[in-house]
């Protein structure tokens, strides 16, 4: 064998070997379009140069193609996605069906323990950690300070729906174009219905008792409802029955918006001068009670999961520990502000003097550890979960009955025409889900 | 003879062309002018117009988040292909209907034509599972042959009606002259009705482009066309409406284009045969 011949074999086999070890592992996140996640995927390089071995493709949807894409995957098999965006609902309910892998095995630097208590339960099935939060919520109130004041009235800082009256009554001029309170009134389970079943929990209304017997025609559905409709018609917006969480903050960045009760993720658009001229103008509170001892604020978390089905479960969990790590906060932080950081997911976050300095911080993690998905209510219920049921039903269920009372809300049917509706079809949908023997 | 309209119910007949047209066109073109608007002023209460905030910051972001290019050529490769192929399938069986129709033609159209009135989400999970296992998950060629098989019926149909105005004699004469079955489709038939096959060509290529359904549910990144680009700026929390408008709008610019300059083309084979 020539000297030639013999150096080319070996630079063949150093090539070969190069490519070995250079060799791509290909994972494919599905995600929603939110703030949070377009950041990070601007901060991918730093994912890059940590992992090399690691390239990440991105399918980005909206929330309710999202959701069916991913189901349909997932309950078929079919591994397209690797990594994949779920909400706090969907993760008991696909966990039980053996469609998530657990994330328990994620190394030490993770620190689940550094995970806030309520959003970390509202993930975990049977002592295991189904997903990773990404960002967390509750809800609360928000208010423009400069109007209470005008108006002569003070928002406690722990409101009861009374105050939360007599605040809209207050500081509404529609003259002005400046409303009371901005509520959500667009029908979907996610929407309206979010927003009702927390005020249904601080009126001690639910939407089942212990034996899965809707509850839409108990008092306490009757008070919330005429309540809600009662705020909104007087106090409320326009065309209320059309907003939803996007509608209402659009208003509230204009200041048109006096109150409005809806997520505290929001906080950090509200509270952005490059966003609202009323930013310097705005306060917080916890979301009000009816004087039962639990507050209308629900609990939320998109977080990232691996689904069993995943061919690249390894690489997968890299990811979901890079994006979800103590260490990807901290990212955010150094090259966006703290302001702009990931909320509610981890305890550490919330201890760090320079972010428990933002207005909002403090009424934030107040809020994520007011809610109890497992106690959601006043009475007991046979159903885990804040603002939904955890129940494959429920989406349809809820988006239905959301459907009901958005028309009550806009004048298209009386309160208790909605609500004996909605018993009627709730009762009618758990038999045939076979919840009611 | 054509009756000539008095200049007073030209201009009514004018001027109710040009509403319509407009209401119909309205949607489209708020849609292009919220592209260029800043998210606030986009969902601003009352709609701004004169008084909006204008930008180009929406197309510079939309370009740089996202591979335009890629979900561009998908989109082609998808509509073309799936017309192409679907021409070859259709022009054959629409001769066999329309020149040596059998006893139960009719209901074979009709039943074509039902297929199209199913609910897609209805056939959801077969097709997916289908997908699956033939491994066309997420490529150009399974979307081709999806698509193909959606708008096969409003193929055959369309150039059943064209080939339906072509008088069989002309066909038969080719035959006295000694041509084959294919001589007689491809020289006689095809360059015959071509205004037809060319007007159904566009339409189809147009539904194509714009399917959101099926585009999205079977694909995830290689193969998905511009209606997955589009689905990728809607959010569920933050303003997005004006970047969504600006998505939308790079989406639609291509086949408006096409449409713009066929439309003579278009307008000449849906009208044919409507007049007699």
């Amino acid at each position: 064998m020539t000297k030639t011949l013999r150096a080319l074999m070996g630079a063949t086999a150093l090539v070969a070997l190069s490519g070995a070890a250079m060799a791509e592992t290909t994972i494919t996140v599905a995600t929603v379009n939110n703030g949070d996640m377009v950041r990070m995927q601007g901060l991918m390089d730093d994912f890059y140069a940590k992992h090399p071995d690691i390239k990440v493709e991105w399918v980005t949807l909206e929330e309710n193609v999202l959701r069916q894409n991913v189901t349909t995957d997932i309950a078929t098999g079919g591994g397209q996605y690797d990594v994949i965006t779920i909400g706090t609902y969907e993760v008991p309910i696909w966990a039980k069906q053996g469609w998530l892998e657990s994330l328990n095995d994620l190394p030490a630097d993770y620190d689940v323990d550094d995970l806030l208590p309520a959003i970390r339960g509202g993930l975990t099935v049977d002592g295991n950690l189904y997903a990773s939060p990404f960002y967390g919520e509750s809800s609360f109130v928000n208010y423009r300070k400069d109007l209470a004041e005008k108006a002569g009235i003070t928002i406690p800082d722990a409101p009861t729906w009374d105050d939360i009256k007599k605040a809209a009554a207050a500081m509404t001029d529609t003259a002005n174009g400046i409303y009371g309170i901005c509520l959500r009134g667009k029908a979907g389970w996610g929407e309206n219905m979010a927003f009702l079943t927390t005020m249904a929990n601080s009126y001690g209304a639910r939407w089942f008792d212990e034996n899965w017997v809707p509850q839409f025609d108990q008092p306490e559905w009757k008070a919330v409802m005429t309540d809600y409709v009662e705020l909104l018609t007087k106090y409320g917006p326009p065309g209320a029955s059309n907003n939803g969480y996007n509608e209402n903050l659009t208003l509230s960045l204009q200041g048109k918006c006096a109150m409005r009760m809806d997520a505290t993720v929001s906080a950090g658009s509200l509270t952005d001068p490059a966003q609202s001229e009323f930013a310097d103008k705005v306060g917080f509170a916890l979301a009000p009670d009816a004087g039962l001892g639990k507050r209308a604020n629900w609990l939320w978390a998109w977080s990232l999961a691996v689904p069993a089905s995943s061919d690249a479960k390894d690489a997968a969990k890299t990811f979901v520990n890079w994006a979800t790590n103590k260490d990807y906060i901290a990212l955010v932080a150094s090259k966006e502000g703290w302001r702009n950081a990931p909320p509610g997911t981890r305890t550490s976050l919330y201890s760090n003097p320079e972010y428990a300095a933002l207005p909002f911080a403090k009424m934030t993690i107040d809020s994520i550890n007011a809610a109890d998905p497992t106690n959601p209510t006043v009475k007991p219920v046979p159903y885990v979960g804040v603002q939904f049921v955890a129940i494959p039903e429920f989406a349809g269920l809820a988006t239905s009955v959301g459907e009901i009372f958005s028309a009550a809300l806009a004048g298209q049917k009386t309160v208790d025409e909605a609500l004996a509706e909605a018993q009627a079809l709730a009762v009618s949908e758990m038999t045939a889900a076979g919840y009611i023997k | 003879m054509a009756r000539s309209l008095s200049p007073r119910r030209k201009l009514i007949t004018t001027l109710s062309a040009w509403t319509v047209a407009l209401i119909i066109f309205f949607p489209v073109l708020w849609m292009i002018l919220t592209s260029f608007k800043t998210e606030p002023s986009a969902v601003a209460m009352p709609p701004q117009f004169l008084s909006a905030d204008w930008t180009l910051e929406n197309y510079v972001e939309v370009w740089a988040r996202s591979d335009y290019p890629r979900f561009f050529w998908n989109s082609v490769v998808i509509s073309v292909g799936s017309t192409l192929l679907g021409l070859a399938f259709a022009i054959p069986a629409a001769w066999a209907m329309a020149f040596v129709p059998g006893k139960k033609t009719k209901d074979l159209l009709m039943w074509m034509l039902s297929t199209k009135m199913m609910p897609a989400v209805a056939v959801m999970i077969p097709l997916y599972l289908l997908f699956l296992k033939l491994g066309l998950i997420d490529t150009k060629i399974g979307l081709v042959m999806a698509l193909m098989l959606m708008n096969l019926p409003i193929i055959i149909w369309m150039l059943y009606t064209y080939f339906k105005e072509i008088p069989g004699e002309i066909l038969e004469a080719a035959r006295m002259d000694g041509a084959g079955l294919w001589n007689e489709i491809i020289h006689v038939l095809t360059p015959m009705a071509l205004p037809g096959i060319a007007s159904t060509m566009l339409l189809n290529i147009i539904l194509a482009w714009n399917e959101a359904f099926w585009t999205i549910v079977l694909t995830t990144t290689k193969a998905a066309p511009l209606s997955a680009f589009i689905a990728s700026f809607s959010a569920p929390q933050g303003l997005f409406y004006a970047k969504l408008s600006a998505a939308s709008a790079m989406a639609i610019l291509p086949i408006l284009i096409l449409g713009w300059f066929s439309q003579k083309q278009l307008v000449r084979g849906l009208t044919f045969g409507a007049v007699k």
